[in-house]
């Protein structure tokens, strides 16, 4: 009996002991999800889904999570990730409407397609290796095609263009990638209540794709602990941005849509994901500080906020939090359930009309030229009207107020990029390299080996108007089996990124926040930065079929040459000569015996056969050789007409 | 070297023994054959090389749909009657605008598009014309060079509307161009309006659309052509300068010029005149500069949309005049009877069509060889060819008058369907259109010709002109052997150089003369192109004669010892035509067949006059005046002046000269090929005929 009680006890005490590490290693992992709807100025609804996922620093030995998905973890520690991002998108962000100044569309706005970019925790000689490693276990936990980022070709290693100051960030873009729902299920996998529960329930797939832009993101960064032995901490932060087109039944074309969440996406929020720390939903109406005193401090005023003559709110904001130019109405959706599912509606008394901030200056980029062979690019910078109200403009040391804006592109091979070319107009007037640039960082491409790069740091004049930026380039000749599948569609030249580094965009919350991780990343200063389209350059392609051609007439060729060639080294004309002489002189010589014969019979002197005209030789060779074509053809004739007859 | 020789002395010495000779191979053999029988095989490929392009009707195929993913007709219309009725008020705005004079057309075409949902932008441009300049000429679209003084007195204003696609990437768009007349512009244009207008509407809410649309209405005021080249140039080649024409005018046109991606297609859309016919009629236009086509898919598409779901007849351009000749219906009817024939043989060779089959497909065919070898578009689409997109003009004639309300309607819906089935099957396509036919004549609107096809003839026509440049230059190496016993003077491949400098000369001549009216055009003062082509004509025939005078060779009426052996020159002539129409064939195939159908004859013809009068032999005095009808019609002024007479209009006199500098004029000034190879290939050619045909021999 003791016996069995010794052996008891330590059994119980590494019971308990587990215990204790699985929940301490827990204690610190908060999950938390938030929606932000946000109605747009061109009668669209804007939806910002927003899953947060901490893991503390921990010890690395046993690693076990409980919230935190562990493909990550594992990503992070195998690769050494010190910070990631990843976005899938569809559509096009409108800046104009949609605007370009908040950390909602800095963030957010992001190009067509797939962006992937890394900065890695290794030595710089591995950097390349890791990157490599990772796109293909992206590639993989994602159901999308990353790891054609893993040549060389198709990524860059941004130095200061990007935002980000790293030697170790890497960044690839795959314009061409199809996103679709296959690409949000694992990325849903990830979250722990997946789409079953909470806001994440509200994700209906074909209101989701319905929408006119979508753009699902994924940024990790690693957190150092700065003690010993422990290890990095984990923030993952995943977002879905929808802007939905509300259905209306209205006529009036000035008036904005109403709309509910079940109206929008086709579901209701029936309580939140019981895994999350907070799950909140925010509706930000922005440009509607005309018409409200400056403290919300009584209860009928704050009611008046949300149910005025201009709209009604179908639910009562837990908070009402205002912004320098927006309203934030907060509402906890814990208190909703099956029986009262949370189904927040916005219904429009009165037309309205607001407009986004947009980023000082509007970029745009297109390609000039015709014909297969050159062309060249150009960015046109445009100012906004919101120009003139930024505050964001600093002043040189000869009191000059200027704008700076980074360009950040990368270059495929094939567009061979001469960077001499270089002209930069500013207001119409061309300018020289050191009046407006800054900073400019090349790297030239590589044939089939690498691509290019250019980065460079505009300081531009605060009164601009446009300014344009124009690269000439050659098309480059890729090898036959180097073109993909539909070649004959173009080749894309991945988006422009500007920035804009003296310009922060943030919210400004006059009081203080719970913690809500989204509202304090928005309230964390971000880059302004903005993304150009993608553009598509025609290369000359060949005719898919010429290799046929070419193998055939490649034969035909070597058939002449060899045989011809054969002939020449085989034949011996010396001795032919010979043989045909003593041939001759046989046939000459039975000739010769009948010419005798008949020239007795007769009685002449016998005639040489030279006699013989070369001019009738001829005609009777080639009377020969018509007979003989036209047999040819007869028999072909024949030939195709029975043939054909069946 | 030398082992060769003795070879080849071996070898006569042989062939004089009498020992049976080495034969030759046999492609030597029959090379050596056809230029021993040259004027034999030079008849009959000629004869073929005619009859080949006469049997070209016969051997049209039914057009396809290459492409797969263009599924034409496949989806749905969308079209409702909210579009048609936008469609339709627009069309009454603008006639209220015509009654009441309030505000700017363009405002109001604009606003339509904006409330539609569509970015709008106004583009003011130079109507300047198209400039020579022999340097340039074969340059792509270039920026056109902005002057400083720059009038506000004329410019037109194009406005733009693009619908941008909801989820698309904005890498291409479909171009939609209907011309309209700002300042009086008629009630057909107006139609167009609305039909593009009706689609527009349409467009703005579907969620199919991949690519992006672009509805450009431009400013017809200053025809077709000129508005769409100028928004194109601004698209594709901006000029980043500052330019003076922003400033002009009350139209706010400072915002931005937008742009949406490649252009993919583009369509033209034009409404005028009542149909003829029952049916509201539907012509295609398709020709761009140089002879070059859009893809046959594009076409097609469209014949199929139009034939098959709208009920419209579909035309392409022919020539009239041919439908009523006799001589062509002979032919079909020839070619009937041999078809019939041929069918009783066997049932599988169906090749015979009837007569008026054949009539109608010649004369279509004609018209296509005709604009293509012309060399200047037949529509504001050829502007899109500069920058390699397949575009093409649709000209609608409905059958009612322009102000019937009720007919109105379904004109619209269906104009507006055959549009959005279009716009539909290029939306769907992935990549350029590439799979059809580049190199194609049109016989009917579902008819057509690859140039597989169509090259036999060419072929055949030029085939006999190495034949006969070889065994002519046998021939003259022969009888220059005979007539100098000098032994250096006997080096065998020397004996062409003669003529060779001869003919480099004419060409260089043709040269000169080709630049002469850029100079002309140069002259201060105003000229009427009369005096201008009268200038021309004196200067040219002025610098032929100082030709003749500096290079003794050249001249045909030098004296027989420097003139050359008229065979020699007949010989590189033939080359240099030969080379000439080659290179030709290439760049305009059409302007090469009509080309060898001028200068083959007049080549093979050519021979001297006066050894013919005096031996006073028919068969010679035949050849001679042969020759000299040829050469009459091979001048390229007498030619325009036959064709003239041939389509209808019959010029005599000076007034010819006017009109045919005001031909050659639109074609330089839309960079034709056809010019190049007229100054440069046949009328040297012609002036070497001319030269061996007064050859003092």
């Amino acid at each position: 009996m003791a016996c069995l009680v010794r052996s008891w006890i330590p059994l119980l005490f590494l019971q308990s002991f587990l215990v204790a590490i699985a929940f301490g290693s827990n204690e610190g992992e908060e999950f938390s999800e938030e929606l932000l709807l946000k109605p747009l100025p061109d009668r669209k609804v804007l939806a910002h889904f927003h899953f947060e996922n901490r893991a503390p620093p921990s010890n690395s030995h046993g690693r076990n999570h409980h919230l935190f998905p562990k493909a990550i973890s594992q990503l992070v520690q195998k690769f050494r990730v010190k910070e990631m991002e990843l976005s899938f998108t569809q559509g096009r962000w409108n800046h104009e409407h949609w605007g370009g100044f908040d950390p909602l569309s800095s963030m957010n706005a992001k190009p067509v397609g797939v962006e992937l970019w890394a900065v890695f925790d290794v030595p710089q000689s591995q950097v390349d290796i890791s990157w490599k490693n990772l796109t293909h276990a992206l590639s993989g936990l994602f159901c999308a095609s990353i790891n054609f980022l893993e040549s060389s070709t198709s990524y860059a290693a941004p130095t200061w263009g990007f935002g980000t100051n790293s030697d170790k960030l890497r960044y690839g873009s795959l314009p061409r990638e199809a996103v679709c729902t296959e690409n949000l299920t694992p990325w849903l996998k990830l979250l722990p209540c997946r789409d079953k529960d909470g806001i994440s329930a509200l994700m209906n797939r074909p209101s989701v794709y319905r929408g006119f832009y979508h753009s699902q993101r994924l940024h990790l960064s690693t957190v150092e602990s700065g003690q010993e032995g422990l290890g990095s901490g984990i923030v993952l932060e995943q977002t879905l941005t929808v802007v939905i087109q509300p259905e209306t039944t209205s006529v009036e074309t000035n008036m904005q849509p109403s709309w509910s969440l079940s109206s929008l996406f086709g579901r209701k929020v029936v309580g939140s994901c019981v895994l999350a720390k907070s799950s909140n939903v925010y509706l930000q109406l922005e440009g509607r500080l005309g018409h409200e005193s400056k403290n919300v401090d009584t209860e009928i005023e704050a009611h008046k906020l949300w149910m005025n003559s201009d709209f009604d709110l179908s639910l009562k904001p837990d908070r009402v939090i205002r912004e320098s130019s927006s309203l934030l109405f907060i509402f906890d959706i814990d208190k909703s359930s099956d029986s009262e599912p949370f189904d927040l509606g916005l219904t429009w008394k009165l037309p309205s009309k607001w407009s986004c901030e947009q980023a000082p200056l509007h970029a745009s980029r297109f390609l000039m030229g015709s014909g297969n062979e050159r062309g060249a690019i150009a960015i046109l910078l445009k100012a906004t009207e919101s120009q003139e109200k930024l505050s964001g403009r600093n002043l040189t040391t000869d009191g000059r107020c200027t704008i700076k804006a980074n360009i950040f592109q990368i270059f495929p091979w094939y567009i061979k990029v001469y960077y001499h070319t270089l002209q930069i107009f500013v207001d119409q007037q061309q300018k020289t390299d050191s009046e407006v640039l800054k900073k400019i960082n090349v790297s030239p491409s590589t044939d089939k080996v690498s691509s290019g790069m250019l980065e460079m740091m505009l300081e531009l004049p605060c009164e601009v108007k446009s300014a344009a930026i124009s690269i000439e380039y050659d098309k480059g000749f890729l090898h036959i089996d180097e073109y993909p599948p539909d070649a004959n569609q173009g080749f894309d030249i991945p988006s422009a990124l500007i920035s804009f580094p003296s310009h922060h965009a943030s919210l400004d919350f006059q009081e203080e926040l719970s913690k809500s991780p989204l509202l304090s990343s928005f309230k964390e200063k971000s880059l302004v930065r903005s993304y150009t389209e993608v553009l598509l350059v025609p290369l000359t392609t060949p005719d898919f079929s010429m290799p046929y051609n070419v193998i055939t007439i490649t034969c035909t060729i070597f058939a002449l040459y060899f045989g011809s060639l054969l002939n020449v080294l085989r034949r011996r004309i010396g001795e032919e000569e010979r043989f045909l002489k003593s041939q001759g002189k046989k046939r000459g010589g039975l000739k010769q015996l009948l010419s005798r014969l008949t020239a007795k019979i007769r009685g002449r002197p016998i005639e040489a056969p030279s006699s013989e005209s070369p001019a009738a030789e001829s005609s009777f060779l080639s009377s020969k050789l018509i007979f003989k074509i036209i047999l040819v053809a007869g028999a072909a004739a024949a030939w195709q007409y029975f043939s054909t007859d069946k | 070297m030398a082992s060769e020789k003795r070879d080849k002395e071996e070898e006569e010495v042989k062939t004089d023994d009498g020992s049976p000779k080495i034969k030759p191979r046999p492609i030597v053999q029959l090379g050596i054959f056809l230029v021993a029988h040259s004027p034999v095989f030079s008849v009959v490929f000629s004869a073929a090389g005619v009859l080949a392009l006469l049997i070209l009707p016969l051997l049209a195929k039914n057009t396809y749909i290459s492409e797969n993913a263009l599924m034409p007709g496949s989806a749905r219309s969308m079209l409702s009657n909210r579009d048609v009725s936008d469609g339709s008020k627009l069309v009454k705005d603008i006639k209220n605008y015509w009654l009441n004079h309030e505000g700017q057309v363009q405002k109001l075409i604009g606003k339509y598009m904006s409330d539609m949902g569509a970015e709008v932008y106004y583009q003011k441009f130079h109507p300047e014309g198209n400039q020579f300049h022999p340097l340039h000429f074969f340059s792509g679209p270039d920026s056109y060079t902005l002057l400083d003084n720059v009038s506000c007195a004329s410019y037109g204003v194009n406005v733009a509307g693009i619908i941008r696609a909801p989820r698309g990437d904005g890498k291409e768009s479909i171009v939609l161009v209907t011309p309209y007349d700002f300042i009086n512009g008629g009630d057909y244009e107006a139609l167009s309006l609305g039909i593009t207008s009706t689609l527009f509407s349409l467009l703005a809410r579907v969620t199919w659309l991949s690519k992006d649309i672009i509805w450009l209405v431009t400013d017809s005021r200053y025809g077709d052509y000129r508005p769409v080249a100028a928004w194109l140039t601004e698209y594709h080649s901006p000029s980043f300068k500052v330019s003076d024409l922003l400033k002009c005018g009350e139209l706010n046109t400072a915002d931005t010029f937008r742009r949406a991606g490649t252009v993919a297609a583009a369509l033209v859309l034009k409404v005028d005149g009542r149909s003829e016919r029952f049916e509201d009629t539907l012509s295609i236009y398709a020709e761009a500069s140089n002879g070059q086509m859009p893809n046959l898919d594009l076409i097609n598409v469209v014949n199929y949309l139009a034939v098959h779901r709208q009920g419209f007849y579909v035309k392409v351009e022919k020539v009239v005049s041919l439908l009523s000749s006799s001589w062509l219906k002979i032919i079909g009817e020839i070619f009937e009877a041999v078809g019939k024939l041929a069918r009783t043989l066997n049932p599988d060779w169906n090749f015979g069509i009837p007569a008026a089959d054949y009539l109608e497909g010649s004369a279509t065919l004609a018209s296509s060889l005709y604009s293509q070898a012309l060399g200047i578009p037949t529509g504001p689409h050829g502007a899109f060819r500069d920058y390699q997109v397949d575009a093409i003009t649709l000209k609608i004639s409905p059958r009612f008058p322009p102000d019937s309300k009720t007919r109105q309607h379904d004109f619209f819906l269906r104009g507006a369907r055959l549009l959005e089935g279009t716009i539909r099957s290029v939306n769907n396509l992935l990549e350029k259109f590439h799979q059809s036919f580049f190199l194609y004549l049109l016989t009917s609107p579902s008819k057509f010709i690859s140039v597989g096809v169509y090259m036999i003839a060419f072929a055949l026509l030029v085939a006999p002109l190495p034949m006969v440049a070889a065994s002519l230059y046998i021939e003259g190496c022969k009888a220059l052997t005979k007539s100098t016993d000098n032994p250096t003077e006997n080096l065998k491949s020397w004996k062409w150089l003669d003529a060779a400098k001869q003919v480099f000369a004419l060409h260089l001549l043709g040269f000169i003369v080709t630049l002469l009216p850029y100079f002309i055009c140069q002259v201060p003062g105003q000229h009427s192109p009369r005096n201008r082509s009268i200038m021309w004509g004196t200067t040219s025939s002025s610098l032929l004669l100082i030709t003749f005078a500096i290079i003794p060779g050249c001249s045909p009426f030098s004296s027989r010892h420097h003139g050359t052996n008229w065979a020699v020159l007949k010989s590189v002539t033939i080359s240099a035509a030969f080379i000439g129409l080659c290179l030709m064939s290439i760049i305009n195939f059409a302007t090469a067949e009509i080309g060898a159908l001028l200068l083959v004859p007049t080549c093979l013809m050519a021979q001297p006059i006066k050894p013919a009068l005096r031996s006073r032999r028919i068969k010679s005095l035949l050849g001679a005046f042969c020759s000299m009808v040829l050469l009459t019609i091979g001048f390229p002024v007498m030619f325009f002046a036959i064709s003239k007479g041939l389509f209808g209009e019959a010029v005599v006199g000076l007034s010819l000269g006017g009109e045919f500098w005001t031909w050659l004029e639109s074609l330089w000034a839309w960079k034709s090929a056809t010019y190049l190879y007229i100054g440069m290939v046949h009328l040297p050619c012609w002036l070497l005929c001319l030269c061996i045909l007064f050859h003092p021999s």
